[in-house]
């Protein structure tokens, strides 16, 4: 199974039953898909005119109640940030699965790279949530296809499926999990029936989410993309529209240790904790990398051990809200004389935010590529050799 | 009909009122016409008000859906009728009504306006013309005519502008009328043919911003401007057996097309019932 029709399968058994999109390489596949398999499930799907308007008719869909999706690539992940932003301030939970391929602008169509790591952090104006992960193989992108739409629905955020070329293109042999063994969640819904003067549509629950209803129930409520107060009306006072932002941006961070998960690959482990006795020698390399980079990087951490380097991958798997903590570990366990070695297919991004976390516990260090191939074991190798400090024993 | 009249009051949100529109301005006209149409309706038991979904986009016009008591939501500037097209489509049964104006319709959201038409997704959109960006305070649109002054066209305008009624039944529109706001009785009766239709519907109602149109342009309050509107209509009817020469300058109001033609959610409910009648995939 390729990538793309992972990434399809596991939106529809997430309860998906509305996609709109606009065609693009290299995610076209996941919108052929959903228009044959969409109306036989009683779903419906959309070709648009254009990006903006694919992004605008999932928000409309999932405001009616329905789990609802977009799939596109850099350039339309360009023009669907507006919407994006409007999903995020009226709190619309949707899913955007953003393959990507080469940039700026329409670049090498369509070779791969992960340029656009800040985009779905920041690509849209203005302080706002958004929750981003990155598969690394055909079966975790089925799993981070559920996965984001649950947390989507479960935060009424919009959550990004940050694919890469070469994942979504990539065929491997799977075992997808029986359809009855996956946790879906949904979006919160009012306790109040329609019609009682007590519902307010914006009052956020305990967990910062306000309960969300139909359009078309008998609510009658406002969405807009106005700062607004819990009625949903447009607000004109500056201290209540900051914090509502901040309330919009408090109920992702307070569900961080739960939504950050990484896997550390070392010599005979892998899981979500360092490998046990992880660093056996120094100095210590921990490489970090995420989507297609990461599955030649742990290729290369077990080619720097066979020459005798003591090497782990961290390989990360949300991307946002960025996972500070294990950054922080893996600098502690690198120490200052180790270093911790950020691979990724762009002139660094993730770099950034590695170095924030790390905080200075040890060294760290971008290898990148933008020419429009995946990196190669062979060259995060070299790079881990080469700089690497003095082998041991 | 004192009845139809407590009920379309009761269809606007007191709490919201007043409304953010300047002194003479004609959108409170256009939106009491929908008011009203829909009243008749939900009166008459053919619309249910929960059931009725109002999508605005951004500008002065769209700010209509924070005043009325349906569901509304208040969009991204030009994407109202594409926000729309998503509630449609995942929920036929709802009545999805738009309201936009020309910048927000036929400048930023043209793309979307001539698709829709063409899909005749069965949509009710009312678009508040008024020529001209009144949120902005002034500058030219679509709509805005030749040699008219607006802040952008501090020299007299040079573009031509749209024909809204022409363009929506070139795309494939299967309602289409147009009204102005000082007929607002027969404004009233094409929102409501627009509403009852089945299928892609617009309607062009011609409105007026004196406060950014009509001070720059010789028309300085409201009256001015719908004294312009009543002397420059002319009725379909009358426009057919004039000379061309005698229409120019003047607009056509009425009801252009009303045509009934397969609607994109039904359409698409039949594909949904020929998918399921076979096995596809690994779906359940």
């Amino acid at each position: 199974m390729q990538g793309n029709e992972a990434c399809a399968q596991g939106a529809l058994q997430a309860g998906v039953r509305f996609f709109a999109g606009y065609p693009i390489t290299p995610s076209s596949e996941i919108a052929e898909i959903l228009a044959e398999d969409l109306p036989a499930l009683g779903g419906r799907f959309i070709q648009m005119e254009d990006e903006i308007a694919s992004m605008a008719a999932v928000i409309g869909a999932a405001l009616t109640g329905v789990k609802a999706m977009t799939a596109t690539s850099g350039p339309g992940f360009s023009l669907k940030q507006e919407n994006i932003g409007y999903a995020a301030m009226a709190e619309v939970p949707c899913l955007i699965v953003q393959v990507q391929r080469t940039g700026p602008s329409t670049g090498l169509p369509t070779s791969p790279a992960q340029g656009d790591v800040m985009q779905a952090r920041w690509g849209t104006h203005g302080d706002h949530p958004v929750v981003v992960m990155s598969p690394s193989s055909v079966r975790e992108t089925y799993d981070l296809s559920v996965e984001c739409i649950n947390w989507s629905e479960r935060l009424r955020v919009p959550a990004i499926l940050l694919l890469d070329e070469v994942v979504a293109h990539m065929r491997e042999n799977v075992t997808l999990p029986a359809p009855a063994s996956l946790d879906l969640w949904s979006r919160p819904k009012p306790t109040l029936p329609p019609g009682d003067p007590g519902f307010l549509p914006y009052r956020p629950g305990p967990d910062d989410v306000p309960p969300m209803a139909n359009l078309g129930d008998g609510y009658r409520y406002h969405v807009t993309g106005l700062h607004h107060d819990e009625r949903g009306y447009p607000l004109h006072e500056g201290a209540e529209a900051g914090a509502l932002v901040r309330r919009l941006c408090r109920k992702v961070d307070r569900v961080a240790s739960e939504l950050c998960r990484v896997e550390w690959v070392g010599e005979r482990e892998r899981g979500p904790r360092p490998p046990s006795g992880f660093p056996a020698r120094r100095p210590a390399t921990v490489v970090v990398s995420f989507g297609a980079s990461a599955r030649s990087a742990e290729a290369a951490c077990r080619m720097a051990r066979a020459a005798g380097r003591e090497t782990a991958l961290l390989r990360l798997i949300t991307i946002w809200p960025f996972p500070d903590a294990a950054i922080a570990e893996a600098a502690a366990l690198a120490g200052e004389d180790g270093e911790l070695l950020v691979v990724e297919m762009n002139l660094g991004q993730v770099v950034r935010e590695v170095a924030r976390a790390a905080a200075g516990r040890a060294p760290v260090r971008h290898y990148g590529n933008i020419d429009g191939e995946l990196i190669t074991p062979m060259e995060i190798a070299a790079e881990i050799r080469e700089r690497g400090g003095p082998a041991r024993g | 009909m004192a009845n139809t009249a407590d009920l379309a009051l009761s269809l606007l949100r007191d709490d919201r009122l007043p409304h953010i529109w300047c002194s003479g301005c004609g959108h409170g006209i256009v939106l009491g016409a929908i008011v009203r149409a829909l009243a008749e309706r939900i009166a008459a038991g053919t619309i249910d008000p929960v059931k009725v979904v109002v999508v605005s986009g951004i500008g002065c016009a769209s700010r209509a859906t924070g005043y009325l008591n349906f569901d509304g939501v208040h969009s991204t500037h030009g994407r109202a009728i594409a926000f729309a097209t998503g509630i449609k489509l995942a929920r036929p049964e709802l009545e999805v009504v738009v309201i936009t104006g020309d910048g927000d319709l036929a400048a930023i959201g043209g793309n979307h306006f001539i698709h829709a038409a063409r899909r005749n997704i069965g949509l009710t959109v009312v678009c508040f013309n008024n020529a001209i960006y009144g949120m902005t305070s002034g500058q030219y649109s679509p709509m805005t005519p030749r040699e008219a002054i607006a802040t952008t066209a501090p020299y007299g305008h040079i573009e031509r502008p749209f024909d809204l009624c022409e363009l929506a039944l070139a795309c494939g529109a299967t309602y289409v009328a147009r009204g102005a706001a000082y007929f607002a009785a027969r404004l009233t009766e094409y929102v409501g043919g627009a509403l009852d239709h089945d299928g892609f519907s617009f309607v062009e109602a011609v409105s007026q911003c004196p406060t950014y149109f009509g001070r720059r342009n010789r028309m300085s309050t409201g009256v001015d401007m719908l004294r312009w509107q009543k002397d420059h209509a002319v009725t379909l009817a009358r426009a057919a057996s004039a000379e061309p020469e005698g229409l120019a300058g003047k607009f056509k109001v009425g009801v252009f097309r009303d045509r009934e033609e397969p609607e994109y959610t039904k359409e698409y409910d039949r594909i949904i019932k020929a998918a399921t009648s076979r096995t596809v995939g690994d779906g359940k």
